[in-house]
């Protein structure tokens, strides 16, 4: 049994090699490999290990589960990724806060009695296995309720009432003293750990239905977090290093993320959590936002003459796009382009999409070269000698309001700025507000024009359109 | 409590700090379901927990057992899938 750790260290040391690769496209295939090479090794070290294992019941999971895992990889569409993103984090979490239970159940005896459990202090082994539970089933919970606002069966508006902050401080309260309960040598241990179980699942629920559309890839990257923290935790449980070493790197991973995300909408992670952005905006928008705009609209044939005149052209993809499915037809255009000698660029904001990373994965899906796909920092000097930026279904990253206006909620949030291209072609279904609820003054400026209709079908129209010219 | 391990995990954090902050937003997602592999771990776990035998603490590992497998064969298929398709021309 003691020489399986030599082995956890061994696969430990592969998932780092293999994260270090993901630094570049060109060897990121390679990283994943190794990291899956560091899996198996961690998966058949315990297997032999391990006396009296039930090979049966070990096989059928193993079955189900990669027979599962396998139709969900290979039949996921790139446009749904962010749903299975949130589903696979919600299984992680799951899987840690079922193992630290089975555990507890295991050595629930023993802690009457006070002896050392795997190891620890009974004391401390409590309030890991109630941390690890805890983590574990808020992020089971909420990452179901993150799949359904991205899938549709819940509204993607945040749902907030009236005591809802309230309701949510008395649950994390009653944890937090039930916990220290029972760590005190509290009795009645099984009830009280029903109670955990159910009061970290609601909450789950209730922390995660107030967070509106736009706000997803903050959610995605925290439950995605939690799930590292979780897995950790279940690791402190079982005094088991491998479950440390990866439970934290993913839990850092994850924090890592949250941040550049939060960063990327100049908001605080307490305010993505709490503020319920975006149902409050949109009953302040709609008095003040009727300001008169002058309001371009022009056909695909009118947007082709433009971009046969045009040199360079920058590409601003969004949700919409992936709403859409329009990636390839962006491809099919920027070929043409591209044909015809003229440049062409790909802006992508860091909370563009419902997930972090989630256009460039759209977009190398569609066959455009990663170098091509450029980040905030890198394409906003290249605006400025720009002929056309198109932007196809993304709005508040483009929104100028974020500039100077104190009182818009995007206020602060860094943005592409498409305003300073010679031309503004801007695609969207209709003049609804973006995510964030709010008019976008930038159509009614004098270098913007609109082109309305589906993401798809304009851009197919615009590529016959450039054809026939 | 055993000392060791506290400093693993917090040089863990260290080092994962370290190699996530290089890795490019082009290769977010892909990060994303790739570490969801990885928190597939608890497999380990999972495996061990089955051994109990008769007991609710089986049923529990054998559950672990399919969720966790179902994030490290779907996560690294899915990262691979992604990862497949990047390119440069």
């Amino acid at each position: 049994m003691e020489y399986s750790k030599l082995f956890y260290v061994l696969s430990a040391i592969l998932f780092i090699l293999g994260l270090k690769k993901l630094s570049h496209p060109k060897t990121a295939r390679n990283g994943n490999m190794i990291a899956s090479i560091g899996m198996l090794i961690a998966i058949s070290a315990t297997l032999i290990a391990y006396n009296e294992l039930d090979f049966t019941l070990i096989i059928i999971g193993i079955v189900v589960g990669g027979l599962i895992g396998g139709v969900f990889a290979t039949k996921v569409e790139m446009t749904q990724m962010p749903q299975m993103v949130a589903i696979f984090n919600g299984f992680g979490g799951a899987a840690s806060a079922l193992v630290a239970g089975a555990d507890f159940i295991t050595n629930m005896d023993k802690l009457d009695t006070g002896e050392m459990i795997n190891g620890l202090d009974p004391t401390f082994y409590l309030v890991v296995v109630i941390l690890s539970i805890f983590v574990g089933t808020l992020t089971f919970t909420g990452s179901f309720i993150a799949f359904g606002k991205l899938q549709g069966f819940i509204s993607g508006q945040p749902i907030v009432f009236p005591g809802q902050q309230i309701l949510n401080a008395l649950f994390a309260i009653s944890l937090v003293s039930i916990a220290v309960y029972l760590s005190m040598g509290g009795n009645d241990l099984v009830n009280f750990f029903y109670a955990i179980v159910i009061l970290s699942a609601v909450l789950g629920i209730t922390i995660t239905i107030p967070i509106g559309g736009a706000d997803m890839p903050v959610v995605i990257s925290l439950l995605n977090s939690y799930s590292g923290v979780a897995a950790a935790a279940t690791g402190f449980v079982l005094m088991n290093n491998g479950l440390i070493i990866s439970g934290s790197l993913v839990g850092a991973s994850g924090l890592i993320l949250t941040n550049i995300m939060c960063k990327g909408m100049n908001r605080s992670l307490a305010n993505v959590i709490f503020g319920a952005v975006g149902l409050i905006e949109e009953g302040a928008s709609s008095g003040e936002g009727q300001k008169q705009m002058n309001i371009k609209s022009y056909s695909t044939e009118e947007a082709a003459m433009i971009l046969d005149a045009a040199e360079k052209i920058i590409v601003v993809p969004g949700y919409g796009l992936a709403v859409a499915q329009a990636q390839h037809a962006v491809r099919e255009v920027a070929d043409l382009l591209e044909s015809q000698g003229k440049k062409v660029l790909y802006a992508i904001h860091p909370v563009a999409g419902r997930m972090p990373g989630h256009m460039n994965v759209l977009l190398a899906e569609a066959n455009i070269s990663y170098d091509q796909l450029k980040d905030l920092d890198e394409i906003n000097p290249e605006f400025e000698d720009c002929d056309v930026a198109i932007v196809l279904g993304a709005n508040d990253v483009v929104n100028p309001a974020a500039r100077h206006d104190k009182s818009s909620p995007i206020y602060g949030m860094p943005i592409l700025d498409v305003d300073k291209s010679r031309t503004v072609l801007i695609n969207k279904r209709t003049m609804n507000p973006g995510f964030a609820g709010i008019q976008n003054e930038l159509f009614g400026f004098d270098n913007s024009i609109m082109v309305f209709g589906d993401a798809k079908a304009m851009l197919q129209q615009l590529l016959k359109d450039l054809k026939e010219l | 409590m055993d000392i060791n391990i506290l400093t693993v995990f917090i040089l863990a954090i260290f080092v994962g700090n370290e190699i996530i902050s290089k890795v490019p937003p082009t290769l977010h997602t892909p990060l994303m379901s790739g570490s969801n592999a990885i928190s597939g771990i608890a497999i380990v776990g999972a495996i061990i927990a089955t051994k109990t035998g008769g007991s609710i603490g089986t049923w529990f590992g054998l559950i672990a057992v399919i969720f966790a497998t179902v994030n490290v064969v779907g996560g690294f298929m899915v990262t691979d899938r992604m990862l497949k398709m990047f390119k440069r021309k």
